[in-house]
């Protein structure tokens, strides 16, 4: 069931648009805000809010990569494996955090603290290597700052 | 040297608000075009300034809007998109000019909407740009505040609101019938052409997208004239460019430059030239759909004309260095993975032809590399170029490689002799 709270808040992004269906994205965004992902039955509550097919909700969530259909952490490491990082060495720090948290891309520490996911360019290549931490942009990342930059996020 | 879109940009500072924007005159264009011109003559001014659009393709800016002008729309609303999904590997201007002067787009964007009389105006704004978007969400509230949103701007009749969308995070939406799609709420697929959007875009409405750097000029031009624009270039297509390098140069990093400055000039002047101890060995001039460009070519001016000229095209304009530290083979299957990754799965020759290179290129660099398969990577860039695909995606993804199998094969070559990366 969405929350009264999720509900309003479609609700909002719904009176943006000519009609209901064209807010598909942002009622999913609305539910990852406030589940940190988007559940089958996430699916099929904002279909039947949007008035859609659960199939046609479903196809959306699924295209987009940040729209989770699994559980993510508490925090989302997400690195840039594109070419201005690989050039400035990405794979050292990817090496240097996926050792210290025991995961690799596509995991989840078992605590649920942190899960980590590849992410192309982040539009930072001049400061490569670069990577975000939820909502937190870092660059000119060297393996040595990883072990500190992970201890803020608990 | 005249640097009017960079001008007001300060590193590590906050970009003028509203008032310090203003004050600087930096809505004047507005005032002039609302007030004292006829849409069809900002559209004129914008034709006669040659402005090419910045967001890879290079299509006149003045001549998109008036193919839209002349298409009045079944219930004569029209839109205007401003194209910041910027997701080009490689590429990182547009977030320069969001973060740093969220006013010089909106000011544009609204003269834009004036000149094909747009109704509504969108910022298609990429995901991770999260310091842009809180930037642009208090920027246009500011505009709404000062009467240059929203009903009878300035007394004048016209009337525009403007949304902010952030994107949920797939390269295929900076396609402009993809990205269209996406703001509809769909799945972010291309869309057949004809209809192109001018006449049938966003909600079936007429729509102009264009990209965040050629918005960026519209109030400029406005104010300066069309004669101003042309000089400030040192060849004969109009403006100064956003050039970038990122790589292993000295001072990697993003400069505003006269349209057609020398590559060399860029790459030395500029950047500071390579670190030590790496050498240059290739260029891709204009973010990771582009051509490599050569040590030879360093004397091409960086302009449009320029880059064909040498091969390659000059798309965002953001260069990636390729060092002799790096192996060519593994660059570019970089790009490639990132293109096959991000093929929204329409069409064939792509769904099936991007995994398909990226899975020789993985041969090679594990050292199962074969003397045939340097054909049928050609035979692929073949294939999914220009024309064989739904939208340019794929043919802009062969383009590294098809330059890449010119200029590295004997690198290529070697993968093979030696069964393995001689990189690594
Ligand atoms: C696969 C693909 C991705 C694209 N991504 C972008 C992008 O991120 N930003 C952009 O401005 N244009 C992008 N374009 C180009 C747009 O389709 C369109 O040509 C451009 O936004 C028009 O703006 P302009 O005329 O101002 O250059 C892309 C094109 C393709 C084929
Ligand atoms: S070329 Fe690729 S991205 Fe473009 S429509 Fe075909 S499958 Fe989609
Ligand atoms: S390649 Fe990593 S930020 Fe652009």
């Amino acid at each position: 069931m969405l929350s009264p709270h999720e509900k309003e808040e479609i609700q909002k992004e719904i009176a943006l648009y000519p009609y209901a269906q064209a807010a598909c994205i942002d009622a999913l965004k609305v539910v990852q805000e406030h589940r940190g992902w988007i559940s089958d039955e996430a699916i099929r509550d904002v279909a039947e809010e949007l008035s859609m097919s659960v199939t046609e909700v479903d196809s959306i969530a699924t295209f987009y990569t940040r729209l989770y259909r699994k559980p993510v952490g508490r925090n989302v490491i997400l690195i840039c494996d594109s070419v201005s990082c690989m050039v400035m060495g990405y794979e050292t720090v990817y090496k240097r955090i996926s050792d210290i948290l025991s995961i690799r891309f596509g995991e989840t520490t078992p605590d649920g603290r942190f899960t980590l996911l590849p992410i192309s360019c982040l539009g930072d290549c001049d400061h490569a290597p670069s990577l975000m931490i939820n909502n937190d942009l870092y660059h000119d990342i060297a393996p040595e700052q990883v072990q500190t930059l992970l201890d803020r996020y608990k | 040297m005249e640097k009017p879109l960079t001008k007001y940009i300060l590193p590590d500072k906050d970009p003028l608000d509203f008032a310090a924007y203003s004050k600087e005159g930096g809505y004047a264009g507005v005032d002039k075009a609302l007030k004292q011109m006829a849409p069809d003559e900002v559209t004129n001014l914008v034709k006669d300034s040659t402005l090419q659009g910045r967001g890879g393709a290079g299509f006149p800016t003045g001549m998109k809007w008036s193919l839209t002008l002349k298409n009045p729309g079944g219930s004569g609303l029209k839109y205007l998109i401003t194209n910041a999904d910027e997701m080009e590997p490689g590429a990182f201007k547009d977030r320069y000019l969001l973060e740093g002067n969220p006013h010089q787009l909106i000011s544009g964007m609204i003269i834009a909407a004036y000149a094909i009389q747009a109704q509504k105006a969108y910022i298609f704004l990429r995901w991770a740009y999260k310091k842009a978007e809180v930037i642009l969400k208090k920027a246009i509230d500011e505009a709404y505040k000062a009467g240059y949103l929203g009903n009878n701007i300035l007394g004048t009749g016209y009337s525009l609101d403007m949304y902010l969308h952030s994107s949920a995070g797939r390269y295929i939406c900076g396609e402009e019938t993809a990205l269209i799609n996406s703001l509809e709420g769909k799945r972010g697929l291309p869309r057949s052409k004809p209809p192109f959007p001018g006449t049938s875009g966003l909600f079936g409405q007429p729509t102009v997208v264009n990209n965040v750097e050629t918005l960026s000029w519209i109030s400029h031009i406005v104010e300066n004239g069309a004669d101003w624009f042309k000089k400030l270039s040192l060849t004969g297509e109009g403006g100064t460019k956003i050039y970038g390098v990122s790589g292993r140069v000295k001072k990697p990093g993003l400069w505003e430059l006269p349209m057609g400055t020398p590559l060399r000039e860029v790459l030395m002047d500029y950047a500071g030239g390579m670190q030590d101890g790496y050498e240059l060995r290739g260029i891709i001039p204009g973010g990771g759909s582009t051509d490599f460009m050569t040590p030879d070519h360093l004397d091409v001016p960086l302009d449009f004309k320029g880059t064909v000229s040498a091969g390659s095209r000059l798309g965002t304009g953001t260069m990636i260095i390729l060092d002799d530290k790096t192996c060519p083979v593994a660059f570019i299957k970089n790009l490639i993975s990132f293109f096959s990754a991000e093929s929204c799965g329409w069409c064939t020759p792509c769904r099936e032809g991007l995994p398909w290179t990226d899975k020789i290129l993985q041969a090679f660099e594990e050292g199962r590399g074969k003397m045939e398969y340097l054909d049928t990577l050609s035979f692929h860039t073949r294939y999914m170029g220009p024309g064989n695909t739904f939208c340019a995606h794929a043919p802009g993804a062969m383009e590294p490689l098809q330059s890449g199998l010119k200029y590295f094969r004997d690198d290529f070559i070697r993968h093979i002799h030696e069964k393995s990366c001689p990189w690594r």
